[in-house]
C-alpha cells in the first residue's frame, strides 16, 4: 500500500455546477445541459486535450427518458469529442461514486488511463406520467391506423374514465417497501437515539460550515460560473446555505415525517437540489507525464448493502468499517472525512453505530472495533444539508472536496462515504500523493 | 483507338479504382478530365480535373464531352448515362473564370457562352436518360450542366451546394441556367436563385424541385445506377411540374408579366441600377419564356457577352480573384500549439471575435474585470448561436457543444494554454498597455498579443512590451461576426511567425484578412476619416442629412455617411480625427473638431446613445411608424443647430449629387493613394480588399485603386486640382498620384 504505483488512478481535477435549489434558477435547465456545464468547465479548468480522454462515466437518478444515456448526451453537448464512449450508472445518492470507483479499477487495470467522472441530476423537472390506464390507452391509440383497428380497440378504450386523466408524480420512496427516506430516516434515529437537539445542531453547524467556507473562498476553484438563458445573470455559488440558520431556529419547525416522535424536520433534512459535477481521474503515470498535479489517490473502496427498511440510511456504517479493516485503518487515522448529509440524525447516527462494537459484531461481523470518528473532521466545508443534494451529483462533490481538503489540510488519507436507497452504502479510501 | 489512347485508359483505370473502390467497372475509353466507362449498358462518365481541387466547366470539357457523345452515338445498347464527378466534395464548382477573364471582347465572351451552351444542348437530346449525380458543390456552369440532364440525384450533406452565383461576379448564367431553371422550378423561384446568387442545399433543391432525389449516404454510384436502370426501363417515369392555380396563374403571359415587373423594382430598389447583371437577368428569362429557348439562348449568350465587359463585372471578378489570393498565407505556417485563443473584454466586439473563433473549434478564454460584462458576452454568443439553430444552421447540441469551448473568468488563471491573445478593451491607449503588460506577466512566454483597435498606433502598444516581435494589431469590424474583413498590422518589429499565427486564425474565422502595416489609422481608418470629414462639411454647408446620405447610397455604398457616423459613434469618430489631424493637419481636418465635442456635449454619440445626426429608438417613431412603412430617421433637432451654430452657410445651398458623391468619394481615394505611398499598404488589391470588405466601398467600382484606374489616375489628380483650388489643400493630390498622371500609369498595369 505504500509502493506509489505507475497506474494509481488519482484525482487531477473536480468541478461542479453551482448547486441550486430546485424549482428557482435551474427551473428550465435540462439535466444534461448541467452535465454539459461541469464538463466543459473541467476541459475550462484542466486545459486537458479532449482527444485524449478515454471514457466518461456520470451518475444520475432521475432519468429523464428522452436522455437515457444522460452521460453521452451532456459530453456531446460539451464538445467533447465523439469517439469517447460515455456510460450512465444509476445507484441512488451514490450514483457517482460508482462512476468514480468503476474507472478507479479500469485504470488501476491498465484499460484506461484518463477519464472523466460525475453526475447530473435536476429535480425541477421530473418525468411526471399520467395514469397507467391512460398510457395503455394512447400507446393503443397510437396503433389505430385504420377504422378496424378502431373497432379491435373499442372494447379496452370505453372502459377509460374521466379519473384516469390523473398524473403520477415519482416520489421519494423506496419501491420495495413505500416508505420515504424522511421516514427511513426517522427510524435510523430513534433505534440509534439521536435526539432532536442533537439533530438540529448538526444541521446548523453544516450551514455555518458552509457559509464560512463560502466566505474563506475554498469553492473558488471548483465551482464552474453559470451563464444561464434567456438573462444570463451569472450564477457564480450555491445557494442552499444560510448564514442565519441555527439550532435554536431549527428547533421551532416541526417533525416533517413522524409528527410524533420523528426528529427530521425540513431543516435538518438534504432538500432537493439541481446540479452537476464532474471530476477528472488519470493513471499516475499519465498526469505525470501531461504534467498535472494530482490532487489525492484512489486506494481502494467498498459498497455494501442492508435490509431495504431499517437500514435505508445505514450506507456509512455498513461500509466505513470494513474498509478500515481491509486497511489496516482506524477511524482516527482519516484526517478528512466527507459524509453524505441526507439527514442530519442520519449522520450522527451513521457515526455513533460505527462507534458500537455490538453493530460492528452483529452487522458487519468485526470483532474489533474501528475507532471514534472525530466530528471536527467531518464535513468541514459543509455538506448536503446546506450545500444540496442533485443526487447523482453529490458523489463528485464529495470526491472533489475531499482531494481538495486534503491538499488544502496536508493530511494523509480521506474517506468518502454516503447512503442510498435500498440500503446501500459506499465509501471509498483517498490518500494524498 | 491509338496505342496512345490505350495508355491513357490504363492509367485511368487506376484512379477509377482509387476513387470508387466498392465497384470495379472496365474503363471503355478515358480522356484528360473525363473518364467513360460502361456496364450492362450504362455509361457512367466520371469528371475529375486532374491537378485540381475542384472541377469546372471549361473548353476542355467541349471536345471530351463530344467524344462521350460518339461514345453513346455508336453503341446502340446503351440504355442510361450517369455524370457523376472524381471528386468527393465537388460536383462541378462553376465556369472556369479565368478562362472568361482572359476574354478580351464581348464577343469572344459570347463564344464561350455558345459553346457551353451547344454542348449541355446536345446533352439534354440524347434519347437516352442521364442523371446527374451530385455530391458537394454544384454551383454555375456546374448547375447548368445538371439541368441538362433528365434526372438529378444528389447526396444531403453539408457540402452539397445547389446554386448559380454568377449574378455576384457580375455575370448571368451563360450555358442555359437562365434558360432551364425558370422551366424546371418555375419563374418565381428561379428568379429568386439567380438574382440573389444564393445556394441552397440538397434538400432545398428537391423541394425547390432542382433535383428529383436525395440521398442521405454518400455512396452514389449504386443510388444513380440504381435510377438509371430503373429509367430506361421505365420502372420510374418523372413527373414534374406543379398544377395548381398558383402555378397556372404564374404562367400565364400576365402572370408572368407581373413578377417580372415585381422583380425589377425590387432590384432598382436594391442596386439602384447600379448593377447591370440582375437587368440584363430579368430580360434574358422574361425574353426566353416569351420567345422559346432557341431565342433564349441565343440572347443569354448575347447578354453574357456584354456583362463580361462591363467594368461592374471585371471589377467583381477581380475582387474574386484577390480573395483568393488572400485565402493564402505568406507569412508561414506557424499555428496556435494548444488551439486556444485568450480574448479580453467582452464588450460587442470581444464578445464577436470569440464567436467567430469557438464556431472555428478553437477555445476561447474569455476576460472581463466583472461577472456582469461576462454575462453580457455570453448572452450576446449564445443569443447568435441561439439563431443559428432557429435557421437550422445548427442543432442544438452542435450549437451547445460550440458554445462549450467558451469560458469566462474574471482572473488570470486559466489562460497558461493560450497561444494568441486578443484584447478588445476600452480604445485606450493606457490601457490597452496596461493589460500588455499584465498579460505579459500573467501567460506564457511564446504568446502572440494582437490589439484589436481602430486607430491606436500598435507599436506605441508594443513599446510596454518586454517582446515586441510577438505584438500586433488585429482590427476586426462590428459585428464581427457578419463583417467579412480582418485588417492585421504589422509594426517593424512583428515577426513572420506572429504574423502567420494572426493571418491564419483570422482565415479560419472565415476572415478575408489583409495585413497592412502599422501607421495612424492603419489603412482602413485612415481612409474613412477624411472621407467623413468630407461629408460632415457638407452637412455643415447646409445640406440635409437624409439627402447626403440618398446621394452616397445611390453611388453605391451601403449606407449613407450621416448614418454611419452615428453608428461608428461621434465620441469615436472625434477622437479618431483628432488624433490623425494632429498628425496628418489640414488634410484631415476639413471639420472643426468642436463641432463633434458639441455632440458630446448634447450627448448625441450616435445610435448606441440614442442619439447622434438622428434620433434612434421606438419612442421617436411616433404612433403610425409601423403603418407608414419604411420609416424615415428623425433628425436630432440638437445636430441640426449645431450645423448652424458652426455652419459657414446657414441657408440651404444645393450642391449637385454627383458634387457630394466626387467631393466624398475623391478624399477616401486620395487617402488610400497616400496609404500606398507611404507603405501603409503592401499592394493595391489589399487596399481594393479592405475597402470594400471593411468599409463597405462600392464593390462593382472594384476598389479605390481599380476604380482610379477605370476613371483614370490622371482625370482623379485634375479633379482633385480643380477641388484643391475651390476647398483647399485638404484635396491636394499625394505625389504618387502626381507622378503617376505624369507617367499615365496605372495601379494595375495588367488590367
Amino acid at each position: 500500500m505504500d509502493q506509489n504505483n505507475a497506474n494509481d488512478p488519482v484525482i487531477v481535477e473536480g468541478v461542479r455546477t453551482p448547486f441550486m435549489r430546485s424549482n428557482k434558477i435551474y427551473e428550465d435547465i435540462p439535466s444534461y445541459e448541467l452535465g454539459r456545464m461541469a464538463l466543459s468547465g473541467l476541459a475550462a479548468k484542466t486545459g486537458i486535450d479532449l482527444n485524449l480522454i478515454e471514457h466518461v462515466v456520470m451518475g444520475t437518478v432521475i432519468h429523464d427518458p428522452v436522455t437515457s444515456n444522460i452521460a453521452r448526451e451532456s459530453l456531446l453537448a460539451a464538445g467533447y469529442p465523439a469517439h469517447i464512449p460515455a456510460h450512465t450508472v444509476s445507484l441512488a445518492c451514490i450514483s457517482s461514486n460508482v462512476a468514480a470507483t468503476q474507472i478507479a479499477d479500469m485504470i488501476r487495470l491498465k484499460r484506461i488511463d484518463i477519464a472523466v467522472v460525475g453526475g447530473t441530476d435536476t429535480c425541477s423537472d421530473p418525468p411526471i406520467r399520467v395514469s397507467r390506464q391512460l398510457r395503455k390507452g394512447l400507446v393503443r391509440l397510437s396503433k389505430v391506423k385504420k377504422l378496424g383497428d378502431l373497432v379491435t380497440q373499442w372494447p379496452f378504450l370505453r372502459t377509460l374514465r374521466f379519473s384516469d386523466l390523473s398524473l403520477d408524480v415519482p416520489k421519494v420512496v423506496e419501491f420495495s417497501n413505500g416508505k420515504s427516506m424522511g421516514q427511513g430516516g426517522d427510524l435510523l434515529a430513534q433505534s440509534v437515539g439521536i435526539t432532536r437537539k442533537e439533530s438540529d445542531e448538526f444541521a446548523a453547524r453544516s450551514h455555518q460550515l458552509a457559509v464560512k467556507a463560502q466566505k474563506e473562498g475554498f469553492f473558488k476553484g471548483m465551482i464552474i460560473p453559470a451563464y444561464l438563458p434567456p438573462r444570463f445573470e451569472p450564477v457564480l455559488a450555491d445557494d442552499g446555505p444560510r448564514a442565519d440558520t441555527t439550532a435554536e431556529g431549527l428547533a421551532k419547525l416541526k417533525p416533517a415525517f413522524d409528527k410524533n416522535f420523528g426528529v427530521n424536520t425540513a431543516g435538518s433534512s438534504s432538500f432537493l437540489t439541481d446540479g452537476a459535477s464532474a471530476v477528472l481521474l488519470m493513471s499516475r503515470s499519465k498526469a505525470k507525464e501531461l504534467g498535472y498535479q494530482p490532487k489525492a489517490v484512489i486506494r481502494d473502496y467498498i459498497f455494501r448493502a442492508g435490509d431495504a427498511l431499517s437500514e435505508m440510511l445505514s450506507g456509512p456504517a455498513l461500509t466505513i468499517p470494513l474498509l478500515l479493516q481491509k486497511n489496516n485503518l482506524t477511524a482516527s487515522d482519516i484526517g478528512v472525512w466527507e459524509i453524505h448529509e441526507a439527514f442530519s440524525a442520519q449522520v450522527l447516527a451513521n457515526i455513533r453505530l460505527i462507534e458500537t462494537p455490538s453493530f460492528l459484531k452483529t452487522r458487519l461481523g468485526l470483532d474489533k472495533t474501528v475507532g471514534k470518528i472525530d466530528l471536527e473532521k467531518v464535513n468541514v466545508w459543509g455538506g448536503s444539508l446546506s450545500l444540496g443534494h442533485p443526487f447523482g451529483a453529490t458523489g463528485g462533490r464529495l470526491i472533489a472536496t475531499a482531494a481538495a481538503r486534503l491538499v488544502h489540510e496536508g493530511q494523509r488519507y480521506a474517506i468518502v462515504s454516503g447512503c442510498a436507497a435500498g440500503g446501500h452504502g459506499s465509501a471509498i479510501l483517498l490518500e494524498n500523493v | 483507338m491509338t496505342s496512345k489512347e490505350q495508355t491513357t485508359s490504363n492509367k485511368g483505370a487506376t484512379s477509377m479504382q482509387n476513387s470508387q473502390p466498392e465497384l470495379e467497372f472496365e474503363p471503355v475509353q478515358t480522356k484528360g478530365t473525363v473518364t467513360i466507362q460502361e456496364q450492362s449498358g450504362i455509361v457512367i462518365v466520371t469528371i475529375n480535373d486532374p491537378g485540381k481541387k475542384v472541377n469546372t466547366l471549361n473548353s476542355k470539357l467541349m471536345p471530351e464531352f463530344a467524344e462521350v457523345f460518339n461514345f453513346v452515338e455508336v453503341r446502340p445498347n446503351i440504355k442510361a448515362m450517369i455524370l457523376i464527378s472524381g471528386k468527393k466534395d465537388c460536383f462541378v464548382a462553376g465556369a472556369d473564370i479565368e478562362e472568361l477573364a482572359a476574354c478580351k471582347s464581348a464577343e469572344e465572351a459570347s463564344h464561350l457562352s455558345q459553346s457551353g451552351q451547344e454542348m449541355l444542348s446536345k446533352l439534354e437530346a440524347l434519347k437516352i436518360p442521364v442523371i446527374a449525380a451530385i455530391e458537394g458543390s454544384c454551383l454555375g456552369g456546374g448547375l447548368e450542366l445538371a439541368l441538362a440532364c433528365s434526372y438529378r440525384i444528389a447526396v444531403d450533406s453539408k457540402k452539397t451546394q445547389i446554386g448559380l452565383p454568377e449574378v455576384m461576379l457580375g455575370l448571368l448564367p451563360g450555358a442555359g441556367g437562365t434558360q432551364r431553371l425558370p422551366r424546371l422550378i418555375g419563374l418565381e423561384e428561379a428568379l429568386s436563385l439567380i438574382l440573389t446568387g444564393a445556394s441552397c442545399n440538397a434538400k432545398k433543391a428537391l423541394k425547390l424541385g432542382i433535383v428529383d432525389t436525395v440521398i442521405a449516404s454518400s455512396n452514389l454510384l449504386p443510388a444513380a445506377l440504381k435510377i438509371a436502370n430503373d429509367l430506361a426501363s421505365g420502372a420510374l417515369k418523372v413527373t414534374r411540374g406543379r398544377h395548381d392555380i398558383k402555378s397556372t396563374i404564374v404562367s400565364s403571359f400576365a402572370g408572368r408579366s407581373l413578377i417580372l415587373s415585381q422583380a425589377r423594382k425590387m432590384i432598382m430598389a436594391k442596386t439602384k441600377g447600379l448593377y447591370p447583371a440582375p437587368l440584363a437577368i430579368l430580360d434574358v428569362i422574361g425574353y426566353g419564356l416569351a420567345n422559346g429557348m432557341a431565342k433564349g439562348l441565343a440572347k443569354e449568350a448575347t447578354e453574357f457577352g456584354r456583362l463580361s465587359q462591363t467594368n461592374q463585372s471585371k471589377a467583381l471578378i477581380s475582387i474574386y480573384f484577390a480573395q483568393t489570393e488572400l485565402k493564402k498565407n505568406p507569412y508561414g505556417n506557424k499555428q496556435l500549439a494548444h488551439q486556444t485563443i485568450g480574448v479580453l473584454g467582452a464588450g460587442l466586439m470581444g464578445a464577436g471575435i470569440g464567436l467567430v473563433s469557438i464556431q472555428k473549434g478553437y477555445n476561447v478564454r474569455l476576460k472581463d474585470l466583472s461577472e456582469a460584462s461576462l454575462a453580457q458576452g455570453e448572452k450576446y454568443i449564445w443569443s447568435e448561436l441561439d439563431s443559428q439553430i432557429k435557421r437550422k444552421k445548427l442543432n442544438t447540441i452542435e450549437a451547445k457543444a460550440v458554445f462549450s469551448k467558451l469560458y469566462s473568468q474574471t482572473n488570470w488563471d486559466l489562460f497558461t494554454k493560450c497561444d494568441l491573445l486578443i484584447e478588445a478593451v476600452f480604445e485606450d491607449l493606457e490601457l490597452k498597455k496596461r493589460v500588455l503588460r499584465e498579460a505579459e506577466a500573467a501567460c506564457r512566454p511564446d504568446m502572440v498579443f494582437a490589439s484589436n483597435t481602430s486607430a491606436l498606433p500598435i507599436a506605441e502598444i508594443a513599446s510596454a512590451s518586454s517582446r515586441p516581435e510577438q505584438v500586433l494589431g488585429m482590427h476586426y469590424f462590428s459585428p464581427v461576426h457578419k463583417m467579412p474583413l480582418l485588417e492585421i498590422i504589422r509594426t517593424d518589429k512583428t515577426s513572420n511567425d506572429a504574423l502567420a499565427m494572426a493571418v491564419s486564425v483570422g482565415q479560419r474565422q472565415g476572415k478575408t484578412v489583409i495585413v497592412v502595416n502599422d501607421g495612424p489609422g492603419f489603412y482602413t481608418t485612415r481612409i474613412l476619416v477624411p472621407f467623413m470629414d468630407e461629408a460632415a462639411l457638407l452637412a455643415l454647408e447646409g445640406i440635409d442629412f437624409h439627402y447626403l446620405d440618398k446621394v452616397m447610397i445611390a453611388f453605391g455604398y451601403p449606407v449613407g455617411p450621416i448614418t454611419l457616423m452615428d453608428e461608428v459613434g461621434l465620441d469615436v469618430s472625434q477622437h479618431i480625427t483628432h488624433d490623425l489631424g494632429k498628425i496628418f493637419g489640414k488634410r484631415f481636418c476639413g471639420s472643426d473638431t468642436s463641432v463633434l465635442s458639441e455632440f458630446a456635449e448634447k450627448k448625441a454619440l450616435g445610435r448606441k446613445a440614442g442619439r447622434g445626426f438622428y434620433l434612434y429608438g421606438n419612442k421617436n417613431k411616433g404612433p403610425f411608424a409601423g403603418l407608414l412603412g419604411r420609416k424615415a430617421k428623425v433628425i436630432n433637432p440638437d445636430a441640426l443647430a449645431i450645423m448652424q451654430k458652426y455652419g459657414k452657410s446657414s441657408s440651404k445651398i444645393k450642391v449637385e449629387a454627383e458634387d457630394i458623391q466626387i467631393r466624398t468619394t475623391y478624399r477616401l481615394l486620395n487617402e488610400a493613394a497616400y496609404c500606398l505611398q507611404d507603405q501603409v499598404l503592401l499592394k493595391p488589391q489589399d487596399g481594393d480588399i479592405g475597402a470594400i470588405f471593411g468599409l463597405g466601398f462600392p464593390p462593382f467600382l472594384g476598389g479605390p485603386f481599380r476604380y482610379m484606374d477605370t476613371i483614370g489616375v490622371a482625370k482623379v489628380v485634375d479633379a482633385l486640382k480643380q477641388f484643391e483650388l475651390t476647398f483647399g489643400e485638404r484635396f491636394r493630390p499625394c505625389e504618387l498620384l502626381q507622378e503617376m498622371a505624369l507617367k499615365n500609369s496605372k495601379f494595375y498595369p495588367k488590367g
